[in-house]
């Protein structure tokens, strides 16, 4: 469950916990952005990198690392399929290729393609690891609601945030639980081991069901909806930080929009074959 | 035998939970760990089945470390019934739920359906055999979850908080049920707040407190002395604070069980008269 870990929240004082929500949410959607314009495997390095400063400033390393490593088995699943059909069905993508692969070089282009689609994915899960780790679900609902999006959306949203490190939590105690009643759950060949997850995830979403349900009792019960204009004890306001964390960000957005109308990136097999 | 020596855990957030128990739980006992939220009693009871491993000390059951065993191969002689039964029912019938675990260590056909039989008539819920464990109230569910883990029969029967939504009388088929158990030579290890259950059981007692041993006796000497069970936030039991009020009038301290309190004042009020 340490993929969860690396998305929990923990009060830190620090520039960037500090920074307005909605401005940590701008400059990790545009991270995404990028992430998504480009597919060139040096490019997405560099994008890697970025978020780097900011983790180090907010004194996070240890919790982003452990995100990372939680999604490491995805990685190398994504890895492994784009290398997989890129080797049965190699695209126009990589050089040279002319129905079959079978020189190193076009090896090597298959493996750069395919590691660049997993970096694409670890740069995702980078960003967005250091906004949930900065950002409290409270500021974040605080950030929607500010922005007009409609009360019961940010609810739901920041419950659904809330809740993801409970549920974790609640994941483990049932795998503990069929566990101690005789179950591997990796043994077995794939089918088998898929079949081993059903008695984790039924207690799991039946778990989560019952609980929403005494959540919505309990908050209609506190009165859920009963005035249409809500107040709000504390207010977002955009101080120096925030400007200039807005600042880098369309900076970033710029030169990147630069690069890649005007600059062509170079791949890896090209620097290293020609 | 389980056998618990210098044994320190951390939790990956940093959380010291266990700080150097030394513990050793015959076969054929009954014991109770109690203390307050926190102190690590269940986090003591899932190194007995291998769901945590030692940070360091070691864990031994029959003589096999922990740490060189996988937790399905220990559970077959340590059965861990969980505190809350949702987190392990998933079958469509309660049937399928005990049978789920007999599969799982290699039970033949005949076998299945014998064990099933047993453990559903132990636990008097011969009549739910065909319903969804969904569709039971939360004591009936309970039972469910302890009927897939005796019905395999294991030497050693670790339960956390048995008695948590549990009726009165439910309570009651409990604590005959476990007495039973132990009766049969069956190893109980039960993790509890309910100081009165205890006291009823009357089992070896271990308090705990911020992850260290307090004390280890008998419940009657215990969970009747004030100071000592403050520290592990619990209460004695309601008898022996009467009889610990009473005190000035020459009754003995260390009662907890009702027959004998009821015989104790009895032999008072007559010498009296």
């Amino acid at each position: 469950m340490s993929v969860f870990e690396g998305f929990k929240f923990r009060k830190v004082s620090s520039v960037i916990h500090n920074l307005d929500p909605r401005v940590k949410f701008f400059f990790v959607c545009i991270l995404f952005v990028m992430a998504i314009m480009f597919n060139q495997f040096l490019a997405l390095v560099v994008l890697f990198f970025i978020p780097l400063p900011f983790v180090f400033m907010a004194r996070v390393n240890r919790q982003w690392l452990r995100s990372l490593r939680g999604a490491a088995l995805l990685a190398v699943f994504i890895f492994a399929t784009n290398f997989i059909f890129g080797y049965f069905y190699p695209s126009s993508s990589i050089p040279h290729v002319d129905g079959a692969i079978d020189t190193s070089m076009e090896y090597f282009a298959l493996f750069e393609r395919a590691a660049a689609m997993t970096l694409r994915f670890v740069v995702l899960i980078a960003s967005f690891s250091v906004f949930f780790l900065t950002t409290s679900p409270d500021h974040l609902g605080l950030a929607l609601q500010q922005s007009h999006v409609p009360y019961e959306f940010c609810f739901a949203f920041t419950t659904a945030v809330r809740f993801v490190p409970v549920l974790a939590d609640e994941a483990q105690t049932i795998m503990d639980a069929q566990k101690a009643r005789g179950l591997e759950l990796e043994s077995g060949n794939f089918i088998k081991r898929v079949r081993n997850y059903i008695p984790i995830l039924i207690p799991l979403i039946v778990n989560a069901i019952r609980r929403s349900l005494e959540l919505a009792e309990a908050m209609e019960s506190r009165a859920w909806g009963a005035s249409d204009k809500r107040t709000n004890l504390y207010k977002l306001n955009l101080k120096r930080a925030d400007i200039t964390m807005v600042l880098i960000t369309v900076l970033m957005l710029i030169i990147a929009l630069y690069i890649w109308l005007f600059i062509p990136v170079p791949s890896l097999t090209s620097l290293l074959f020609t | 035998m389980i056998e618990v020596k210098d044994l320190h855990f951390s939790y990956p957030t940093g959380l010291e939970a266990l700080k150097g128990i030394n513990l050793t739980v015959e076969d054929g006992e009954f014991l109770a760990i109690m203390g307050q939220n926190g102190a690590g009693k269940t986090t003591l009871v899932k190194h007995f089945n291998g769901l945590l491993k030692p940070t360091t000390g070691e864990v031994l059951v029959n003589g096999t470390s922990t740490q060189q065993i996988s937790v399905a191969k220990l559970a077959r002689n340590v059965g861990f019934v969980f505190q809350n039964p949702d987190h392990q029912l998933f079958s469509e019938s309660v049937e399928d739920e005990i049978v789920f675990a007999l599969k799982n260590f290699g039970f033949e056909g005949e076998t299945i359906k014998k064990q099933v039989d047993w453990a559903l008539n132990l636990l008097d819920i011969e009549q739910y055999r065909k319903t969804s464990p969904f569709m039971l109230s939360g004591g009936e569910r309970k039972r469910v979850a302890l009927a897939s883990i005796l019905a395999w029969d294991p030497q050693v029967i670790v339960m956390d908080e048995p008695t948590i939504g549990q009726d009165h009388q439910q309570k009651e088929k409990l604590q005959q049920f476990i007495i039973q158990l132990n009766a049969q030579k069956k190893t109980v290890v039960v993790v509890t707040h309910d100081v009165e259950f205890v006291a009823e059981c009357n089992p070896h007692v271990i308090l705990m407190s911020q992850g260290k041993i307090l004390v280890s006796g008998k419940a009657e000497k215990v969970l009747t002395n004030p100071q000592l069970v403050a520290q592990a936030s619990i209460v004695p039991p309601q008898i022996t604070q009467i009889f610990l009020r009473l005190a000035d009038l020459g009754l003995p301290t260390d009662v907890i069980d009702v027959h004998e309190a009821t015989k104790i004042l009895l032999e008072h009020l007559r010498r009296r008269k």
